[in-house]
């Protein structure tokens, strides 16, 4: 298709997403100034940060207008990313079981 | 047109090309067809997957940093006390990453938008938002110059620093720095943009000076989806580093 394959979006839904972006940085940046421990502050920031994520891949990079065929090459192979870090997870609690075990005085 | 550029609006194949498609069966014959699979510009494609290829990148540096702050046996120093400004002899934690964040999200928006004008053939207006979203990105890099030099005053290291795991200067110069490098880049490439816009060498399909290809409007949008790329990097930095 043409260069602008898809619509272009209107101004309404920049502006949306954007001002979005903004509250959604501000309640990340408010969950550190809480106080907030543990699960419910990890929670909340992965929250935040996947909502903003998605909002710039969907809208800021057209992933919305997209085709599936590109969608799914660009979104499906960091998947296995979960795969690597569920892994190196173990590892490195191995690694700190085994520091503290043999190295602690 | 006698000898279109592949990818450019007219060439043939996209005459041709029959009306694509939508949901799961458009996809199997996006693969399945005798033709290119993407149906876009072969520039937005390729700047696709290096944006994938760098998603790995930075990933691997992440996870790698996990890896130590998970293994030390150290306490790893609080980056909202580390990272704290003290503004009017007030200790305001994560100050100037919060200003940072928003600057870039800012130049992220001006950029979607010189996108936009830049399709409706709007030449000032997409100047002007380039311009702005290079100004903006400058501002961050300065920032980061900022944040590193006081902290090297505090003397971080990439081997050592006052507050406990040592690991933490190593990662920190590390996703910072490589990430700052993007961001400097972007802003140089967006500033060559902004001039082209500018003499009109898009809209007269004008070869690059480098490359020989001819302008047109699709690489803004390439460039855009770059630069919304190093701002979706550093929202994944902000939440894994700063606020973790």
């Amino acid at each position: 298709m043409d260069q602008g394959s898809h619509q272009q979006p209107a101004l309404r839904v920049y502006l949306r997403v954007w001002i979005w972006l903004f509250v959604l940085s501000v309640l990340s940046y408010l969950v550190d100034l809480s106080g907030l421990e543990g699960l419910p502050k990890w929670g909340l920031i992965t929250l935040f940060m996947l909502l903003k994520a998605g909002l710039i891949v969907a809208f800021f990079m057209h992933m919305a207008w997209e085709r599936l065929s590109i969608v799914y090459t660009v979104l499906v192979p960091p998947a296995v990313l979960l795969f690597l870090a569920a892994l190196m997870a173990l590892e490195a609690d191995y690694t700190l079981t085994s520091r503290l075990g043999i190295f602690a005085n | 047109m006698a000898n279109p550029h592949p990818g450019s609006p007219l060439s043939p194949e996209e005459i041709s090309r029959p009306t694509p498609q939508a949901g799961m069966s458009g996809l199997v014959n996006d693969w399945a067809a005798e033709r290119r699979v993407f149906d876009m510009p072969w520039g937005k494609t390729m700047m696709w997957l290096f944006i994938l290829s760098d998603v790995f990148i930075f990933a691997c540096f992440l996870v790698g940093y996990m890896v130590l702050r998970i293994s030390t046996v150290e306490p790893w120093p609080d980056a909202s006390e580390v990272f704290a400004l003290t503004v009017a002899g007030q200790s305001i934690p994560l100050l100037l990453i919060a200003i940072m964040t928003f600057i870039l999200i800012s130049s992220s928006g001006t950029m979607a938008l010189a996108v936009k004008y830049g399709y409706a053939k709007d030449r000032r207006r997409t100047a002007a938002l380039l311009l702005i979203t290079a100004l903006l990105g400058a501002v961050f890099v300065g920032m980061q110059a900022f944040e590193w030099t006081i902290l090297i005053g505090e003397g971080v290291r990439p081997w050592e620093n006052p507050w406990g795991a040592a690991q933490f200067g190593a990662v920190f110069f590390l996703i910072t720095g490589f990430h700052g490098t993007h961001v400097t880049i972007g802003v140089i490439f967006i500033v060559i943009m902004a001039v082209k816009v500018m003499r009109g060498s898009l809209e007269g399909s004008r070869p690059g000076f480098l490359t020989g290809r001819k302008g047109n409007y699709g690489m803004i949008e390439s460039l855009g989806l770059y630069w919304h790329f190093v701002d979706l990097v550093w929202v994944f930095i902000f939440a894994f580093f700063y606020l973790w």
